[in-house]
């Protein structure tokens, strides 16, 4: 009870509930383009949500006995958490190397990462056929230990502990909370170091789901290296995802950034381009040799064969490209459309890897239904509300309180 | 407070007695390793395709009887209303019928793919489902080389169906349902061991009859179902191009790897965080 009270009078005196109250209503315009779009989608997602669990998920879902993940699975989870890489790869460069010239897009992007993972973990639930066993491999006594999925499952759950508490100061500096703010704020640097190991492990781990599936995939996506290739890649991803996220950011919210952090900008972003190419080089690298060792010649003058050279030339190669040149020629805008590329190029490859190149030989081929993908688009856009929710009231990317600036 | 003559006599011989048979009985459990599998051996020369098997089966696990033979179309696939087909293949040697089911591998993929234990390989041979511990993400079907796991996709609670070699059954009956009630001795239940002998005997009596290859003796690394055929057995719609080891072990390297990781990596990252901690004072001084 009084340490309640004390949180209430760090927060000005006001009462903490009161606060809260007041930060649920809604503000700004209603009538936004994006709203206007995303309502509806999220309304009919919802409504469909219903119907997968009072009816089955083959009443919404057009997954097969062959083809067992869809678009849920291929898309929000395995797709969504390679874009969410940004924020282990940030936390490595500002925390563990000392880059402090990102340090002002650490928040946002950590933000970025964390809504992700919540509600990409969402899209799992909504997947599972028997959801109300989902603690089962957490406190249940059923420890599957040999399984991969079992890993990334406890990675998923512990890391999104951690991106919290990475997250936490911003929390506390917007409820006012000085005392704790202090606590968590020293938490940091344990929650970034057990953070990036996690992410490194899961992953890579998404990738090492598809090992047993041996057969099933595509040979020119299949290969014992598919961890390594979605840890390298998960890297140019998450910061292509940032340089993404932050050319919206910057316009949509641009009331709340300080004359100094927009200034601060372009560096940041000609820094992560500079990144970017690096790490697609070793990723394109990678690529080539395992495609030597495979011996699959025979293969790329077929209709995948194609779809694989676009790819790998098309969206890893070009943008790799594209984003060394822009960052000689300092030209921002070509480095953001190399982002965007380079987004491209890894939504192919994810979905090549579990959904197209997945049983590409089976006579009846899986394509989503209209269903899945409003329920897909759902989950993204209310996860941009969540998102325009916390920008608009925590310090985020605006300037923190200068009573949290002192502890630091 | 010295020991005793007596004393001492009995405790060297109690030693003596325990060095020389304890070591024998202790440090091998026979129950351990002298681990035998139960399977059954298809023999596809005998089977005439009469899909009893189907039906006993249906009834043994509470299923839809199947529909009658001049409904059904030749090739099909087990589903999750049923866990075993007959399939008919017209070749050089005449119609050929094969039985499909799970093949309950030695080390099943699906069990190693599962997070929750809900697929388990049992002591004796069966690959069970256990419904409350499944949480229904289907990582077994992506998993199972044979695609052998079926999902209630229709159901607000789904089960996973497939073939359990009747571990129910057999612990009052001696036989699964498909073997006992089978009329031209096609099936046979026993030690995979012993049915690897008798399948290699009915070979090698008639060479003329059988092609010479097991199925499911190597496949997979080895798989509870053996199957015996007149034709080679790609001609009989089973994937031939399935690896001769286990599938679990393409994840290995992976999760070995992943204990070294979760040491050294948080090792590294703090030596790196020391040695770079005065870094940014001469990124401000060079900054672009």
């Amino acid at each position: 009870m009084s340490n309640n009270q004390q949180i209430a009078l760090d927060n000005d005196g006001n009462s903490i509930w009161k606060f809260l109250v007041s930060e649920m209503k809604p503000r700004g315009k209603w009538f936004t383009p994006f709203n206007i779009i995303s309502v509806p989608i999220i309304l009919l997602g919802l409504a469909l949500i219903v119907i997968r669990f009072w009816k089955g998920l083959g009443e919404v879902s057009n997954v097969t006995q062959e083809v067992p993940w869809g678009l849920w699975k291929g898309f929000n989870v395995v797709t969504g958490v390679a874009f969410a890489g940004g924020a282990y790869v940030l936390t490595f460069m500002v925390y563990i190397l000392n880059m402090r010239k990102y340090h002002s897009i650490i928040r946002v992007t950590v933000l970025n990462g964390f809504l992700a993972y919540a509600f990409y973990a969402g899209a799992l639930v909504l997947d599972l056929g028997r959801p109300w066993h989902i603690f089962n491999p957490i406190i249940g006594n059923s420890f599957g230990a040999s399984s991969v999925l079992f890993l990334v499952a406890w990675h998923f759950l512990l890391y999104m502990v951690a991106q919290l508490i990475e997250f936490s100061p911003t929390i506390a500096e917007w409820l006012g909370v000085r005392r704790a703010h202090k606590i968590l704020s020293g938490m940091t640097m344990a929650a970034v170091i057990f953070g990036i190991t996690l992410s490194m492990l899961h992953q890579s781990g998404l990738g090492a789901l598809f090992l047993m599936a041996r057969e099933k995939i595509h040979p020119l996506w299949y290969n014992e290296f598919i961890p390594v290739m979605f840890l390298v890649s998960s890297i140019f991803a998450g910061l292509s995802m940032v340089i993404f996220e932050g050319s919206i950011s910057d316009r949509v919210f641009f009331d709340q950034i300080s004359e100094k952090n927009k200034k601060a900008q372009n560096g940041i972003i000609r820094g992560l381009s500079k990144i970017c190419a690096g790490t697609m080089f070793a990723y394109f690298f990678l690529q080539l040799l395992v495609f030597i060792h495979g011996q699959h010649w025979d293969l790329l003058n077929t209709g995948m064969g194609h779809w694989f050279l676009l790819e790998m030339l098309g969206f890893v190669l070009f943008p790799m490209i594209l984003f060394f040149i822009s960052y000689r020629n300092n030209n921002i805008t070509m480095i953001k459309i190399a982002a965007l590329l380079t987004m491209i190029g890894v939504i192919m490859n994810r979905l090549n890897v579990s959904i197209i190149g997945f049983r590409w030989d089976a006579a009846v081929r899986y394509v989503p239904s209209w269903m899945e993908v409003v329920v897909a688009l759902a989950v993204i856009f209310t996860q941009i509300w969540i998102f325009r929710w916390v920008i608009n009231r925590m310090p985020v990317l605006r300037d923190s309180p200068s009573w949290a600036i002192e502890h630091e | 407070m010295g020991i005793q003559r007596r004393g001492f006599l009995k405790l060297l011989g109690v030693t003596g007695l325990t060095l020389a048979i304890g070591e024998n009985v202790s440090a091998i459990p026979k129950s351990e390793t002298e681990v035998e599998f139960n399977g059954i051996l298809y023999d596809g020369t005998r089977c005439k395709g009469c899909r009893s098997c189907e039906f006993d089966c249906a009834e043994a696990h509470n299923l839809p009887e199947p529909k009658p033979s001049k409904e059904i179309a030749a090739i099909r696939k087990t589903d999750d209303t049923c866990n075993t087909v007959i399939n008919t293949f017209n070749t050089a040697k005449g119609k050929v019928f094969i039985k499909r089911q799970c093949m309950h591998c030695n080390e099943p993929a699906c069990a190693a793919a599962c997070l929750t234990k809900a697929l388990y390989k049992t002591k004796t041979g069966p690959v069970t489902w256990d419904g409350n511990k499944c949480m229904g993400c289907r990582y077994c079907m992506v998993s199972c080389p044979f695609d052998s796991p079926k999902f209630e996709y229709h159901s607000a609670n789904p089960k996973i169906q497939k073939c359990d070699q009747c571990f129910e059954r057999l612990k009052t009956e001696e036989s699964p349902a498909c073997v006992y009630n089978c009329p031209n001795e096609a099936l046979l239940y026993g030690k995979r061991r012993d049915l690897i002998t008798e399948a290699r005997r009915r070979i090698y009596e008639k060479p003329e009859l059988y092609t010479d290859h097991i199925y499911g003796e190597h496949e997979a690394g080895g798989t509870g179902w053996l199957y015996l055929s007149p034709v080679p057995f790609d001609q009989l719609g089973l994937n031939t191009s399935i690896q001769q080891s286990s599938y679990p072990a393409l994840t290995k390297g992976f999760l070995y790897a992943v204990p070294s990781v979760f040491v050294l990596v948080p090792t590294l990252l703090l030596g790196i965080h020391q040695a770079t901690k005065n870094n940014h004072l001469n990124e401000e001084k060079e900054d672009e």
